[in-house]
């Protein structure tokens, strides 16, 4: 009743290109935001804040940028955690070199960083694809977490072997280091994520976008139709990368504090990966939906139980929810091989015709 | 030593390691046999990826995980009291009875989907395997039970030029169990009813279904053999370490192995597992020092990258030919 676009006309070529072409949906969005940005800052506690929405943030920042590659390129990638990797040693080693710039500027150069290693381990992509890519950028990822080990440069030689975060404040405020407060790292992390969602969300409508698409659905014919096949892939697997190394950075810089090489382990990228799957490929919100999902059903999980009068530990929960994981996996490619994005579509497409479906 | 200083770096790539070859060849020889077992297992691992793939065309990423599963199951009947060869043959169940669960629940719905929407199932039979794994045997690492199984173990050594090699017994009997499989396998392929309907669902499954080859049962049996393998694998590796989750992540060095040998090929497994375990360990030991050590984590996946470069299909591949 609510969710009719009846009477809504579009009378011009901007309005039928619009992001949101509906009007309640451009609503939604406006109140989502301002929940995040005015409402759970003040009204959620620290544990909110730190240990959910920020974390939650970065792996949906991280999600867009393996979709990208995954889901909109079509280029299976399991060399994530690398990249990520990649962005928050350039990150660190940015603002120990230059202490006095500001630490959001290297935030987003060292997603720059990550972006050239993409590139370069994007190469192989134009001779090989499918499984064979895979297996190359699970070259990159051994072959980046054993440099994140061995050159003792990138953590500037300290004795952990780790990153330690600096002191580092915007305008007066701290920024990243034990001073900051979670609703200053929340209000950085939401911003940042905000703004590159929204690049995200026009370059893969855009030429560029559908370049991605045409070569994800069939190269040959992509490039039959005049689609430059080099440049297509590298392009997708550099903006990748700068979407990863950035949600590195912000990892590292707003949520750990500290780091060392096994944070951006195998298994990172596989989780990120999964996040893509149950979220669904080729689609933004559904990197969110994802990466809530998966984030969040471990922490949940050990509430969820006893509130069925069922405690278990939180080791139990945390194979439980790999299994569940494993489960969802599984059962969103057999059921709804677009994903939480695809559900929450169909649920639009039931909403429009509410009540009276025929 | 022998290098002279314009050329320090290049004489240390390309003529210091060729000398300490030579010089102590019984350094040498050990390494050229560490790697070969490495290798073998490798190819054993790669041998299950490459059973299934053939037949249902799936990459199984859980390949990795069945062989830690199969592993602990084995130990963790043991431990329950159960005597060693009937938990041997109980975990052989626990095999097939995942081999029949995954036909039945996700390869069944997902028939006729594309290759990257089944490769990501198997990525969440990875992930659900893992918990379950966790869930019901820990995750702490076990000890296999070599002795109750009656495998061999201590070393043999021998003089070899001017030093001692020394060749564990337990290396040994997983080279003549992993040989014994690997010709077990091609006889099995060869000579029986099975074997013969199994290469036909590899060369096309339209044709097999035609000439009345039922597609589901061949799936559970080639899933059950690829089990069968991944128990004998989880059995040598772990008497050669330990039963750990850590194992999953070693068992992707399989995936090198299989670009090496071609996705469709037992002996490209074979051939290719010997190669890349032979080939790390040599660049371990001679080249790595020069790069800081530790380039075992990495060095399969770069020799499988720069093989790749040249040779896409893999040394026994099929040709891939794409048509628009």
């Amino acid at each position: 009743m609510l969710y009719r676009e009846a009477g809504q006309f579009k009378t011009n070529y901007r309005d039928d290109m619009a992001v949101f072409p509906i009007l309640q949906d451009r609503i939604g969005i406006l109140i989502i935001l301002i929940i995040a940005f005015a409402v759970v800052p003040f009204v959620g506690n620290n544990f909110l804040l730190h240990a959910i929405m920020i974390p939650f943030l970065v792996f949906a920042l991280a999600t867009i940028g393996l979709n990208i590659l995954t889901g909109y390129t079509g280029l299976l990638s399991l060399g994530t955690g690398g990249f990520m990797g990649v962005g928050a040693y350039a990150c660190y080693k940015l603002t120990t070199t230059f202490p006095d710039v500001n630490v959001l500027v290297w935030v987003i150069c060292s997603g720059f960083f990550s972006a050239a290693i993409g590139v370069v381990f994007g190469l192989p992509s134009l001779r090989i694809k499918g499984f064979y890519l895979a297996v190359a950028t699970l070259a990159s990822q051994f072959f980046l977490q054993w440099c994140f080990i061995r050159i003792p440069w990138l953590v500037n030689y300290n004795l952990s072997n780790a990153i330690e975060v600096p002191r580092r404040s915007l305008f007066g405020i701290p920024v990243t280091g034990p001073e900051a407060t979670p609703q200053t790292r929340y209000f950085v992390v939401l911003t940042i994520v905000v703004l590159m969602t929204w690049i995200a969300s026009n370059l893969v409508r855009g030429r560029i976008g559908r370049m991605w698409m045409a070569v994800r659905d069939m190269d040959i014919a992509a490039e039959l139709m005049g689609v430059r096949l080099l440049n297509t892939k590298l392009l997708a697997f550099a903006v990748s990368s700068f979407y990863c190394g950035v949600a590195g950075a912000l990892l590292v810089f707003l949520y750990y504090g500290s780091a060392e090489a096994t944070a951006f382990s195998i298994n990172q990228s596989f989780a990120v990966l999964s996040m893509v799957i149950v979220g669904g490929l080729g689609s933004l919100l559904g990197s969110f939906l994802g990466a809530a999902l998966i984030f969040t059903l471990p922490i949940l999980l050990p509430h969820f139980m006893a509130g069925l009068g069922l405690p278990i530990q939180s080791a139990t929960a945390e194979h439980i929810s790999f299994m569940i994981v494993g489960a969802l996996i599984i059962f969103f490619l057999i059921v709804e091989p677009h994903g939480l994005a695809r559900l929450w579509q169909i649920a639009k497409q039931k909403l429009r015709v509410w009540p009276y479906p025929y | 030593m022998l290098c002279v200083k314009p050329y320090g770096m290049l004489c240390k790539i390309f003529v210091v390691p060729f000398y300490e070859m030579w010089d102590l060849p019984d350094i040498f020889v050990q390494t050229l046999w560490e790697g070969l077992v490495g290798g073998t297992l490798y190819s054993l691992i790669a041998l299950g990826f490459v059973l299934v793939f053939k037949a249902s065309g799936v990459f199984n990423f859980a390949q990795g995980i069945m062989v830690v599963f199969a592993a602990l199951s084995l130990v963790g009947l043991h431990s329950l009291g159960v005597p060693a060869f009937l938990a041997l043959i109980l975990a052989a169940g626990i095999m097939f009875v995942l081999a029949y669960s995954v036909e039945r629940v996700v390869l069944r719905p997902l028939v006729n989907q594309p290759d990257i929407i089944l490769f990501m199932a198997t990525f969440g039979l990875t992930y659900f395997l893992i918990g379950l794994g966790e869930l019901i045997f820990g995750g702490d690492p076990k000890v296999m039970i070599t002795k109750q199984l009656y495998i061999p173990t201590g070393a043999l050594s021998f003089d070899f030029g001017g030093g001692r090699v020394e060749l564990q017994k337990l290396d040994i009997t997983a080279m003549v169990v992993a040989s014994i499989m690997v010709a077990g396998l091609a006889v099995f392929f060869s000579k029986t009813r099975i074997g013969r309907a199994l290469r036909a669902v590899a060369d096309s499954h339209k044709a097999a279904l035609s000439v009345g080859i039922s597609l589901n049962q061949i799936w559970v049996i080639v899933w059950f053999a690829a089990g069968l393998v991944a128990l004998v694998t989880g059995i040598m590796w772990g008497a050669r370490s330990e039963v750990s989750f850590a194992l999953e992540i070693i068992a992707l060095k399989a995936l090198p192995v299989l670009i090496l040998g071609g996705f469709t090929s037992i002996p490209g497994a074979i051939v290719g597992g010997l190669i890349i375990g032979i080939g790390e360990k040599v660049g371990e030991i001679y080249w790595g020092p020069l790069l800081g050590g530790g380039i075992e984590s990495w060095l399969a996946y770069m020799i499988a990258l720069a093989f790749l470069l040249f040779r896409p299909q893999g040394l026994f591949g099929e040709k891939i030919i794409e048509r628009v």
